[in-house]
């Protein structure tokens, strides 16, 4: 497109074109040249606009408070510097916390950003806000912002007229719909299931498989029936799905029929717990989800016992014994005691029953139980992660403390970070090489509070090289994350406050 | 270019992010400048009005120490780098940009620097006052045998526009490139640079996609325009034969522009552009004076890896004399003394699209090589389209170029901007946008 040229100079123009082509050997035209010359002037100075395209909607208003000048300064440079490495997403999850909006021009650096590494997305994306889901509407490198999930006040999904999202639903990329449903679920989880049903039947199997994924948003009583006829699905992973989701309502009908087969399997006998499993599994066991043959080395046994007890509610236990201290201090036959801990324990973590998690915690070692109970830990409260970590590593070491730090938010309580720190310090007197602790050493950067600084720099003045120039470097990493927050307007945030919960990995 | 700057006193808006940036001789230093604007390597770090300073921990024993005078701005720096400024420079200015040095005495080893520094610049001006033009005898000779040599360099390369012509354009394509490579370097062996590049750009032309006959003659006639001007140099008015001249080639030094008339004024600086080939980085700086009115054009230029010496802050304004080069239609210019330091300047006012084209066919009026002029325009909208980017308001549309046009379109956020850039016969080039936001270099 060039701006248009007034019409009877086209015309004299487009023949001396035509002239100068064919060559003025063959056609004479002593003032070519000259001609050329005066027309091209007179052509540019006679440019006149095209008629205008029509204009786009502007993005909507971002309502947000500005960012404070230093903290936008901050992004730029952590933009500019493409291995900003863990301090972009932290400077993102606390900007998306405190609910700022940033300055619109470096949103096309953010969604670049974003665009290369996706565990930065939902963080970027919130921050990016409603002019960011508008450039992504203009930019197809962009798409995935519509794909993100987007929870907090910024989101306008009521501006989303019922027609239009109708269409999606029903002509949507998969990834969208399972955003779009995951949304509706989030603000009306009736509504959502309703969606769901106008198309489920001709849903291919792995996408039913993923929608009914998409339902543990919002899960409630009000979900019961539909997961109970999804029981009967054609596809086994459907039907396994269908059976977890309703093993963690408590009320559920597939709950009680678990809760009579955990009975009939595990029963008091004086002060003894009888552990006797299942000889087999019948029909209507396959059809609460349980697999006719172990999928294991376990035994078939050992692993239907496994699956009723997972999905039968610890309130059983409770009701039947007491507490879970008096539970778990109980011996159960000794040929199916590991099998009933595990099972209890993957319970705790559907239930998110954390008075059970700890209990189970208490007894961990105590029963030979091998890995990490990282899974149990983050069922805890935060401080209590922090704690029993802090004795984990205590005892333990470094060796397999990475997967329960990444579920203690930071920044770490003073308990918990003194502790990794005397871990770090051990592990760089023994001769161990930093890089192998360099998952630890990553979370720390996340996580410690800057008061650790000054203990970090002792560290690094007594290390070999290689630790002080991790050290120096995690020092750094703090100092520089606290000037972040700062400039961010208030200190770093205490993350275990109700409502800033956010676990980590 | 060289600017002398001792009059800077205060320095009250810091440079932004961006604007550091824009210092870096290449990405690879920015990137380097950004990990090291942290705390930890530094110490010994200050501000004042003036300067910034610090000493960096590097891989030696001994911390490089560096220092930077905010006017110019000029560096120092003991470390080995070959780049221009380093990245220690460049660090040093992120931090004081982000506002973490504090004001201080400067230390012993950066104040001896500053001072050396002043009193080099004040000799330089004494020197280029008391030189007086060396116009000998020798220079006179030097300069007709050039341009004898130009005259018939400008008569070889009529004779082979004629030729061409008299085949016939149809022919171009099937020559490739060599022709004209070979008569580019006749024109450099004519000590005519000018023309030798304009017509080593006629060689890509056929390959430059459709319609391409249509751009091929209009390089054509202007081309013959200005080597039938420069043989009538002598009968032109003095205005144009300067434009002609500094389009064959003929360079004026910028401390004879500087002996000529001066305009001072509030100079808002409205943008900067750096283009870079093998050779040379070329910065181009444009300038607004609040009172005249007149749009300029700084120049600098640097080696490749070493940024050019002239820096000023888009969006603020500047207090300082200035000289335009001769021209038919004056744009061009050289920076004399600067009274103050560059200080806050309001959003500048604009035109209409429609008014633009009218603002590039007036100067094309004056120079009729001009390809596009510098100007102002507000209340407009970049628009993506499907057959390319619009610049558009209730005038109409023009075809949108800019370095980096989403950033351009973020910052608007679809709604109308004031915009600066080149507006000519390809369509608006932005260079600067003003939003809600402030101004934003593109």
């Amino acid at each position: 497109m060039t701006p248009t040229t007034p019409a009877p100079p086209a015309t004299a123009w487009s023949d001396l074109v035509e002239d100068a082509l064919l060559g003025t050997n063959r056609r004479s035209r002593p003032d070519l040249l000259d001609r050329a010359a005066a027309l091209t002037v007179a052509r540019r100075a006679g440019l006149r606009p095209a008629p205008a395209p029509e204009i786009p909607a502007a993005a909507p208003p971002d309502t947000r408070t500005p960012l404070p000048p230093a903290a936008a300064r901050r992004l730029a440079s952590l933009l500019a510097d493409g291995s900003a490495g863990e301090l972009l997403p932290q400077w993102l999850a606390a900007t998306r916390l405190r609910g700022y909006a940033p300055p619109s021009s470096l949103l096309p650096q953010l969604l670049d950003t974003a665009r290369q590494r996706s565990e930065i997305r939902p963080d970027a994306v919130a921050v990016a806000g409603p002019v960011g889901r508008w450039l992504a509407g203009l930019n197809p490198e962009w798409r995935f912002v519509l794909r993100v999930p987007v929870e907090g006040p910024e989101v306008n999904d009521t501006t989303v007229d019922p027609t239009n999202s109708q269409s999606l639903w029903q002509e949507g990329l998969f990834a969208e719909r399972v955003t779009y449903l995951t949304r509706l679920r989030r603000r009306d989880p009736a509504a959502g299931l309703a969606l769901l049903r106008t198309t489920w039947r001709s849903e291919r199997a792995e996408d039913r498989l993923l929608f009914l994924d998409a339902l543990q948003e919002g899960l409630g009583p009000d979900d019961e029936a539909f997961l109970e006829a999804a029981l009967a699905d054609r596809a086994k992973n459907v039907r396994a799905t269908a059976a977890e989701l309703l093993s963690t309502l408590p009320g559920s009908a597939l709950a009680g029929r678990m809760a009579q087969r955990a009975r009939q399997a595990v029963f008091l006998q004086g002060q003894d717990l009888v552990v006797e499993p299942p000889t087999g599994c019948d029909a209507a066991m396959q059809r609460d989800g349980i697999a006719a043959g172990s999928p294991t080395g376990r035994g078939d046994q050992a692993f239907w016992l496994g699956e009723i007890v997972a999905a039968t509610p610890l309130r059983l236990w409770t009701e039947l014994i007491g507490p879970p201290e008096e539970v778990l201090a109980l011996s159960p036959t000794p040929e199916w005691a590991r099998e009933l801990f595990d099972a209890w324990a993957r319970a705790a973590v559907r239930q998110h029953d954390a008075a059970w998690a700890s209990a189970l915690l208490t007894v961990h070692a105590a029963h030979g139980a091998t890995g990490t109970p990282a899974r149990l830990v983050a069922v805890l409260p935060p401080d209590e992660r922090a704690e029993w970590t802090a004795g984990f590593l205590s005892v333990q070491g470094l060796a397999d403390a990475f997967q329960l730090l990444v579920t203690c938010p930071g920044p770490w309580p003073e308990l918990l970070s003194t502790t990794v720190l005397d871990a770090l310090a051990e592990a760089a007197n023994g001769g161990a090489y930093p890089w192998s602790h360099s998952g630890v050493l990553g979370v720390a950067e996340r996580s410690l509070p800057v008061a650790a600084a000054a203990r970090v720099d002792e560290l690094a003045a007594t290390g070999s090289a290689a630790w002080a120039e991790v050290f120096t470097r995690l020092a750094g990493t703090l100092r520089t994350r606290n000037a972040m927050l700062t400039e961010l307007g208030s200190r770093e945030p205490d993350s275990r406050e109700p409502g800033g919960v956010k676990l980590a990995g | 270019m060289s600017v002398v700057g001792s009059n800077v006193t205060d320095m009250n808006d810091r440079w932004t992010t961006d604007h550091v940036l824009s210092l870096s001789p290449d990405a690879p230093s920015a990137k380097a400048a950004a990990k090291l604007a942290k705390a930890e390597p530094w110490s010994d770090t200050g501000a004042s009005a003036a300067a910034v300073w610090g000493a960096c921990k590097g891989s030696g024993s001994r911390p490089y120490q560096t220092v930077v005078a905010l006017d110019g701005p000029a560096y120092h720096c003991s470390c080995p780098s070959r780049k221009f400024p380093c990245k220690h420079a460049l660090a040093l200015l992120l931090l004081w940009s982000g506002d973490a040095l504090s004001d201080a005495e400067a230390s012993e080893w950066a104040a001896s620097w500053l001072t050396s520094r002043q009193q080099r610049a004040e000799r330089a001006t004494e020197r280029a006052t008391a030189s007086a033009p060396k116009d000998d005898t020798a220079a006179v000779a030097r300069r007709a045998g050039r341009e004898a040599r130009v005259a018939v360099g400008t008569a070889e390369l009529q004779a082979r526009l004629t030729d061409q012509l008299g085949t016939g354009l149809a022919e171009a394509p099937g020559q490739g490139y060599r022709f004209w490579e070979g008569v580019a370097a006749r024109m450099v062996d004519a000590q005519a640079p000018g023309l030798a590049t304009r017509a080593r750009e006629l060689g890509a032309l056929p390959a430059s996609g459709p319609d391409w006959p249509s751009r091929l003659l209009e390089e054509y006639g202007l081309l013959h325009l200005l080597a039938s001007g420069y043989q009538r140099v002598g009968e032109l008015p003095e205005p144009l034969a300067a434009t002609v001249r500094s389009r064959v080639g003929f360079t004026v030094d910028s401390a004879e522009v500087l002996r000529g008339p001066l305009v001072r004024d509030r100079w808002l600086v409205l943008g900067s552009r750096d283009s870079a080939d093998e050779r040379l980085t070329t910065r181009r700086l444009w300038l607004r004076g609040e009172e005249s009115g007149h749009t300029a054009l700084l120049l600098s230029f640097g080696r490749p890896g070493v940024a050019p010496e002239l820096a000023l802050p888009t969006g603020l304004a500047l207090d300082a004399e200035l000289a335009f080069h001769p021209a038919a239609r004056p744009l061009r210019a050289a920076l004399g003394a600067r009274h103050a330091a560059p200080a806050a300047a309001p959003r500048p006012s604009g035109v209409t699209v429609d008014a633009a084209l009218d603002t590039y066919a007036a100067a094309l009026g004056d120079d009729p090589w001009l390809t596009c002029w510098p100007v102002v325009v507000s209340d407009v909208v970049p628009v993506p389209t499907e057959t390319g980017w619009s610049l558009v308001d209730g005038t109409g549309a023009i075809p949108l170029r800019s370095g980096s046009l989403w950033r351009l379109v973020a910052a608007s956020q679809g709604r109308p901007v004031t915009l600066f850039g080149e507006c000519g016969c390809r369509g608006f080039d932005a260079v600067t946008a003003w939003t809600d936001e402030g101004s934003l270099l593109l």
